[in-house]
């Protein structure tokens, strides 16, 4: 009846995971209950869940991805403190439990923190800087974000019910297979992975028709802020990348289900195979996560600095150049493999080569700060320390991709700290940056600024801290995912390194009293006229918070960064443009479609792991029934009466004209 | 300052003690200091034009317009391209050179060792002299050394730090690696590829030792101890952890490829299946 589920499975006699599973189900029944209490919960049914709005999911994704970091964090601060204690000793972690540690932390930093946030900036940003009224593909767009959601559940009930993997991030096999991982550890990572997969497709999907589809008029390519460019680049990435890794996960998924034997010591099978693969996904997936960061950057240094983005057809080549050239190196991460000398130099050189364009990008920031008068906020800290960070991390890159430099450093921590240079120093910075230079557009007040600095300081110093020791233990051959150790030189270095990773956490508490200091001094902290930031692009355009329909006329693009040209024009005129005639708007209705086939797939993919094969076919037959309500709707939009879009719009517009007044009397 | 505290620690791969892992530190620090000549006025830049372009500065030009520049342009592609293609061409030609099957130049063949990593220690066949060692690998000193590796299960790495390349073992599957330690020593050795609940135990001692001592060792080495024939191989496929080690007196001289063809099966995984996370053997039975 419950397949291989039992009592057996929930680990009584492991004091760590029942605590931490204690923990994060209380918090949610006590969250889920002052919701119910209150009363909030048609509220957020309506407002919320169903929404097809872009900008909600936008935020609901980057939501996940905070709360995601946390739990990744979390991992990160226990592998820390066990390998800082585990000298000459077994530490508090044993190897099967310390094992799941750190395969839970890269399994979840990657999906469901980095993949997340970067997927909600695109979200909320993109269709404000094209100027549309949402994205192309809007329910489509809710069921991406749903079954991310699911993958990070099912991830989370790994923590009480059973166990997760014990592979890696990346479950190389054979000890992936059934022989040599026999419980359902590898079974919840992949079912996982393999339904949020799917969101991921969608959302990429979706993002990538929006830009390439819809824009108002006279926004043509050359035209469209960088972001958009990045954002393109990354979705082409992940629609040519993630089914990929679908398709990997399920030849595994086949070994361990139905015998088969793609990757098995046996019968043929080829775990080398598995390694091409998953890294020609893997290899990808580390642009898609960094050229939208890098858009963010684009964005920050040239409206902090006064400027436009300097470069700006170099930087479209060099993201495009970028985005092909992804796809040609990713046998860097197995030059120890023994391929032969001609294919390892080959790949290490296109690895190389890939340095070029990302070099001239931030040659081109630089000289976008060049001649500017650049206003020290939050963001543009964020994105000077990662120029500096990520140079660093680049050149530690390059230094891995010779192939013989590699032979020593493969696996070691040396590779840990790099790639945790560019992926903190790189995607999260950006994602910092992004957050806290687009949350007054998304909820109408600016966070708290002292906050946010004391916050950066924390992490930047932390991750320095923290990630130069790796550098040095991976030169005295540490390698990565030891439990425990017995080399007296290391010890330091460990400790440092936990120290550094102390000195991260405060950063991140200082964030969460940012978020509540500013909610509660939001008053103060109000953005009245909707660009707070003196900005370039259109979302500086709208109210903040924008209205559901984005803008009450599509805007008539003339020149690149469109609202700064927008607002030159009307400093010259001494006025706004003419008051337009105001239409009634379509929008999009809500739908719970998302959401419900969201829950299928929890359902089925729980069933999947623990086998229970009737529940599989129930869950299956639910998800395919919702579709197929959806498919046959009558009335799929709504209409926003000419007079509600006006009332918005004209207080929009007097808001503007205060502004312009303010800067006419200063000037 | 940094060069320093390494040298007081013990860094392994910035003290090699062989042909390989000296010409990989050459490369690795060539390459660092090629790459430090543009990094390092790239951060300086970075602090210069971020202090000075400050707002409040009011001696700073602003250029509000100033979004293109040809000559720029052609420097920011350019220096990059440049500095890769030098890189570039180091990477070529230290790729062969370095290539991990490429044999050692030597007026003397080098001694032949089947590598074979098992769940989860390591077991070094020396198929000339008929023996076999577990966890403990001595060499000659001065000497190149051939290793033929495979896995008896899951994939793994094979990696002496201070004597250079690593290289993966994988079942069904041999690889080749030739390394030289130029003098007598100890040196430690590991796994570099996580492959299990074992996997931290699974490091192992290198001995250089010289010719004389050397054959010393092996006639020491054939007189104690059991053989190593696919019956007691089969016994130490099943999992263990922290193997003390020992040696076999004969081993079987077709043993390895009897597993690398898999006419010997795989290593078993855990004895139980159940699905908590006590499956694995903590202790060795």
């Amino acid at each position: 009846m419950w397949g291989k589920l039992s009592w057996a499975a929930i680990p009584f006699d492991q004091p760590i995971p029942l605590i931490a599973s204690g923990v994060v189900g209380g918090v949610i029944t006590g969250v889920l209950a002052l919701i119910t209490l209150k009363g909030w919960l048609p509220y957020l049914w309506r407002e919320w869940i169903t929404s097809v709005d872009h900008k909600r999911i936008g935020i609901m994704y980057i939501l996940l991805a905070m709360v995601m970091l946390l739990r990744g964090f979390t991992d990160a601060i226990m592998m820390r403190s066990q390998q800082a204690l585990a000298f000459r000793s077994q530490g508090y972690l044993p190897p099967e439990h310390y094992d799941q540690i750190f395969s839970a932390h890269g399994t979840l930093m990657i999906f469901f923190v980095a993949m997340p946030f970067v997927i909600g900036l695109m979200n909320f940003v993109v269709p404000l800087q094209l100027g549309i009224r949402d994205v192309a593909f809007p329910t489509l767009n809710s069921v991406g974000f749903w079954l991310t959601a699911t993958g990070v559940l099912l991830v989370n009930i790994s923590l009480l019910v059973g166990e997760f993997a014990r592979t890696g991030w990346l479950p190389y096999p054979p000890l992936s297979e059934l022989t040599y991982s026999p419980g359902v550890g590898v079974d919840y990572y992949l079912w996982s992975l393999e339904i949020s997969g799917v969101g991921t497709l969608l959302a990429g999907i979706n993002l990538i028709t929006t830009v390439l589809k819809l824009h108002a008029p006279g926004m043509t390519y050359m035209r469209m802020p960088m972001f958009c460019w990045t954002t393109l680049a990354s979705n082409l990435l992940i629609v040519a990348a993630f089914p990929i890794l679908t398709a990997t996960l399920t030849m595994l998924v086949l070994d361990r289900y139905l015998g088969f034997h793609f990757f098995t010591n046996e019968a043929g099978g080829n775990m080398m195979m598995f390694v091409n693969l998953i890294w020609v996904w893997g290899h990808p997936e580390v642009y898609i996560l960094i050229l939208p960061a890098f858009g963010v950057f684009s964005e920050v240094v040239s409206t902090f600095s006064n400027k436009p983005l300097f470069g700006y057809r170099s930087m479209v080549a060099a993201t495009m150049v970028i985005c092909i050239l992804s796809f040609t190196v990713w046998l860097h991460h197995f030059f120890t493999m023994g391929a032969g000398a001609d294919v390892n130099a080959i790949f290490g050189i296109a690895s190389m080569i890939i340095a070029v364009p990302t070099g001239v990008k931030i040659f081109n920031w630089l000289f976008t700060m060049y001649g500017g008068r650049i206003v020290y906020s939050t963001p543009i800290l964020w994105s000077i320390g990662f120029m500096v960070t990520f140079v660093i991390g680049g050149m530690t890159g390059v230094l891995l991709a010779v192939p013989p430099a590699d032979f020593v450093l493969h696996n070691s921590l040396f590779l840990v700290a790099h790639f945790h240079n560019v992926i903190i120093g790189g995607v999260l910075f950006g994602a910092f940056a992004g957050y806290t230079y687009w949350f007054p557009k998304a909820f109408g007040f600016r966070l708290h600024e002292g906050l946010g600095k004391a916050s950066f300081w924390c992490w930047i110093t932390g991750f320095y801290v923290a990630f130069m020791p790796l550098y040095v233990l991976g030169l005295m051959g540490m390698t990565r995912r030891m439990q425990h150790y017995d080399v007296a030189a290391w010890h330091p270095w460990l400790l440092i390194a936990a120290g550094g990773a102390a000195i991260i956490f405060i950063g991140i508490i200082l964030q969460i009293a940012q978020l509540v200091v500013s909610i509660r001094r939001r008053e103060q902290l109000r953005d009245e006229t909707g660009d707070p930031w003196n900005g370039r692009s259109l979302e500086w355009a709208t109210p903040s918070p924008p209205p559901a329909f984005n803008f009450a006329v599509l805007p008539r693009i003339e020149s690149g960064d469109a609202y700064w040209g927008m607002k030159e024009r009307a400093l010259q005129q001494a006025r706004l443009s003419e008051e337009p005639a105001y239409a009634e708007i379509e929008m999009p209705r809500n739908s719970p479609t998302g959401f419900i086939c969201a829950f299928f797939a929890t359902i089925m993919g729980f069933a999947l792991i623990w086998h229970i094969w009737w529940m599989v076919g129930l869950a299956a037959v639910g998800a395919y029934a919702t579709f197929v309500v959806f498919a046959w709707r009558d009335v799929d939009e709504y209409i926003i009466p000419a007079e509600t879009v006006a009332r918005i719009d004209r207080a929009n517009r007097s808001a503007r004209s205060a502004a312009l007044a303010r800067r006419q009397a200063a000037s | 300052m940094a060069p320093i505290v390494l040298t007081a620690c013990q860094p392994a791969v910035l003290d090699p003690q062989g042909p390989v892992g000296l010409a990989q530190k050459m490369i690795l620090v060539d390459s660092l200091a090629i790459m430090l000549a543009i990094v390092v006025p790239t951060i300086t830049a970075t602090f210069a034009f971020a202090w000075w372009f400050r707002a409040s500065n009011a001696r700073a030009h602003y250029l509000p317009n100033w979004v293109f520049s040809g000559r720029i342009e052609l420097i920011v592609w350019s220096i990059p391209l440049l500095v890769i293609m030098l890189l570039g061409g180091v990477a070529w030609i230290a790729s062969h050179d370095l290539d991990p099957a490429k044999p050692l130049p030597s007026n003397t063949p080098p001694l032949e060792v089947q590598v074979v990593s098992l769940d989860w220690k390591w077991l070094f066949i020396y198929p000339s002299q008929g023996v076999a060692s577990v966890n403990r690998l001595v060499v000659p000193a001065g000497m190149p050394i051939h290793f033929s590796l495979t896995s008896a299960s899951v994939m793994n790495a094979f990696f002496i730090p201070q004597l250079g390349s690593m290289i993966y073992t994988m079942n069904g599957m041999t690889t080749q690696l030739n390394l030289q330690a130029d003098a007598p020593g100890s040196f430690p050795g590991l796994s570099s590829q996580y492959s299990g609940d074992g996997f931290s135990d699974m490091h192992f001692d290198v001995l250089a030792v010289s010719a004389e001592r050397f054959a010393g060792w092996i006639e020491a080495t054939r007189n104690t101890g059991p053989t190593l024939d696919p019956g007691s191989y089969a016994a130490l496929a099943r999992q263990s952890i922290n193997t003390r080690p020992f040696t076999f007196r004969a081993a079987d001289p077709g043993l390895f490829q009897l597993i690398v063809t898999q006419k010997l099966p795989p290593g078993p995984g855990p004895r139980t299946g159940r699905p908590d996370v006590s499956v694995s053997p903590r202790t060795e039975d």
